[in-house]
């Protein structure tokens, strides 16, 4: 289960009450449930050689990234790393056009440039998945200090891995939103694993949330496993970098079920370690508070799951069709203002 | 015309463009309140306020990723590096995510940034405060490489880097900065990425040479020609992309060419010019692509080492000389 912070300024926040009306609830376990299905597609298609490359799958963090980015409102930003394709759904990317980006495709949200590892759209400003461990960090940062300094309302959600936390990026971005005041929420994914390095053997000091006192900020530790969890703190996070463009560090302790991308084997950790963390997988338990609560109904989840499942087969289908990009687009988008020599 | 130093060039296109666009605001070590290292940016502190004009910490790869993500969103961030000896932490955002981002995103995202400040040799600082790393960011599609030689292309190109959508790595010469010349009063003045010049026109010999390296083979050309040899000194001023067109057909008229430059000589910008060279304009050649680079080596500290590790105007006149066979 999760381990306690051993600061006791760091308490988990986990297992709110349930106060979200009924749309607000299905569409979150709408969304949890797609990015499951979705990413058990991708692993066949990548295992099938549709997709290339780096592949990293999200399964088990769901509730992650589907918590935090229902608090968004649509203008708000999200940036973030590689293992994003759940995220990019959730911030409103077509299943069908993440699926085509991942087969390499024209018709991909990256126009088949980016990869899994490159999802981009500016319609709902989802500004990509970033490859470098870190790297959107800064960039975060930056584009927090243009919503200030436009002064807009607008708030960034930055998500990262733990590992990225021994990055320098990570420390000197911190120093800076704390000091300048941005409004940027950044959103630790403790997986616990940095590919096949544990935390333990990488991490000095493994709280991370509680690495923000060494820039002044305000920081929660939250149970990444608790979608409502995750919404609330984020919520919370919202509140002071749209009132007073305040950063928070949001460290949300999780689990990824899969290797750390479709090639790693993960011979690092037991099938029982899996197995301890998927006795509290986030959808099974957030279906079940909702069937407590008398929200949904075993007929609502067979229904969903039906639904999901031709959705996820649709963006299939669509990856399928959608044309190779022309070979012409090898030498555009290298430079928005061209000097032809 | 007014005649002014590079610094008050740079300080001028700086104070322009900061008044002529609201999306444009300068960040860096000093530039504020210190008024800059290099003084460059003098009173822009005063006459735009801390919003636009803005100390950062010492946190290089945090600044410059930061001016990524705020050009991205729409702003025009100039980003001064105290010198571009400590862009190298920072060259994470500027290749990985500068350079990139408008292509990895199919388009979506332009990056209207600004990377500027003085590089190349300085004055007894060794090895790690004087170098040229101009090839490194040349090597990179998506950037573009400005290097300017006189103050009018200073505030000239400066401009357009400003106003460009791409990443522009701008390299002021740091020896360069108390250089004065003539510059164009007028505000609207500018000079277009991408176009060499020629500083001088000669029928012997072509001379490529760019930053500190121009008024050196200048000078070359001006002793040579008391010696009967017409050197042509080109300019390329903008590094990526390369005007090389105006090389080459400077090459087809003079049939011989020195290369002249500060930097190292392996995989060098001179080195890339030579190549082309051959590749587009070798029946023209009289004799073979000469380079007079500084030396392989780290700059040393001490003054006598130091002066002969940068090419001098003799270097020039003697490599000029060979490939003439004279």
């Amino acid at each position: 289960m999760l381990d306690a912070p051993t600061d006791a300024r760091n308490q988990i926040s986990r297992s709110p009450a349930i106060e979200e009306d009924r749309e607000t609830l299905l569409k979150i376990l709408h969304q949890m449930l797609l990015i499951r299905r979705f990413e058990e597609k991708c692993a066949e298609s990548y295992s099938l050689g549709k997709i290339g490359g780096f592949c990293h799958l999200y399964i088990g963090q769901e509730a992650v990234g589907v918590g935090a980015i229902s608090a968004l409102r649509d203008d708000d930003y999200v940036i973030t790393s590689y293992r994003e394709h759940g995220q990019a759904i959730a911030k409103g990317i077509s299943p069908e056009a993440v699926m085509a980006e991942l087969y390499g495709k024209a018709g991909g949200c990256s126009q088949g440039k980016g990869g899994s590892m490159h999802l981009f759209d500016k319609r709902v400003n989802f500004l990509g998945g970033h490859g470098i461990v870190g790297g959107q960090i800064p960039l975060a940062t930056g584009v927090a200090f243009a919503s200030k300094y436009k002064e807009t309302d607008q708030v960034t959600l930055c998500f990262f891995g733990e590992a990225a936390v021994n990055q320098g990026a990570f420390h000197e971005s911190l120093n800076m939103a704390q000091l300048w005041k941005l409004p940027c929420i950044y959103i630790c994914e403790n997986n616990q694993y940095g590919m096949g390095t544990s935390l333990a053997r990488a991490m000095s000091l493994q709280n991370v949330a509680e690495k923000a006192c060494a820039y002044s900020m305000e920081s929660e530790f939250v149970d990444g496993m608790d979608v409502l969890a995750m919404r609330r703190a984020t919520q919370r996070a919202i509140k002071r970098a749209r009132e007073n463009y305040l950063p928070t560090l949001i460290e949300a302790r999780t689990y990824r079920y899969m290797g750390h991308s479709m090639s790693d084997p993960g011979n690092y950790r037991t099938r029982a370690e899996i197995e301890k963390y998927q006795e509290r997988d986030p959808i099974r338990i957030f279906t079940e508070a909702l069937k407590e609560n008398g929200i949904v109904t075993d007929k609502d989840i067979a229904d969903l799951e039906a639904q999901v499942k031709e959705e996820v087969e649709r963006s299939v289908r669509f990856a399928e069709e959608s044309p190779e990009p022309d070979p012409s687009e090898l030498y555009t988008n290298v430079y928005a203002n061209p000097i032809e020599n | 015309m007014a005649v002014m130093t590079m610094r008050d060039a740079l300080n001028l296109a700086l104070r322009e463009e900061l008044a002529r666009d609201k999306s444009v605001f300068l960040m860096g070590e000093e530039v504020a309140e210190y008024q800059g290292a290099y003084k460059v940016t003098r009173g822009l502190l005063e006459e735009f306020g801390p919003k636009r004009v803005i100390d950062t910490p010492i946190t290089e790869l945090g600044f410059a990723g930061l001016g990524v993500g705020a050009a991205m969103v729409g702003l025009r961030p100039i980003v001064e590096f105290m010198t571009f000896n400590f862009s190298i932490l920072a060259t994470d955002q500027i290749i990985n995510s500068a350079a990139k981002m408008l292509y990895m995103s199919g388009g979506q995202f332009k990056i209207p940034i600004v990377f500027r400040g003085p590089g190349g040799s300085a004055y007894q600082v060794s090895s790690q405060h004087s170098q040229s790393i101009e090839s490194w960011y040349a090597y990179f599609p998506g950037l573009k490489v400005v290097m300017p030689a006189t103050p009018a292309d200073a505030k000239g190109l400066l401009k357009s880097a400003i106003r460009d959508d791409d990443p522009v790595i701008f390299i002021e010469q740091e020896r360069m900065y108390g250089m004065k010349g003539e510059v164009p009063e007028d505000k609207e003045f500018s000079i277009p990425l991408g176009v060499a010049e020629i500083k001088r026109e000669g029928t012997d010999a072509t001379i490529v040479a760019r930053s500190l390296m121009v008024p050196v083979a200048l000078k070359a050309a001006e002793e040579l020609a008391k010696d009967g040899v017409s050197c042509e000194v080109i300019d390329p001023r903008t590094i990526r992309p390369l005007d090389i067109k105006t090389i080459v057909e400077s090459v087809k008229k003079t049939n011989r060419v020195v290369i002249a430059e500060e930097s190292h000589p392996f995989a060098g910008v001179g080195a890339e010019i030579s190549a082309e060279i051959n590749e587009r304009a070798f029946d023209y050649l009289d004799a073979p692509v000469k380079r007079v680079s500084g030396v392989d080596v780290p700059m040393p500290y001490a003054k006598n080492l130091e002066r002969l590790a940068v090419p001098d105007v003799a270097e020039v006149i003697a490599a000029v000389r060979a490939v003439s066979y004279l």
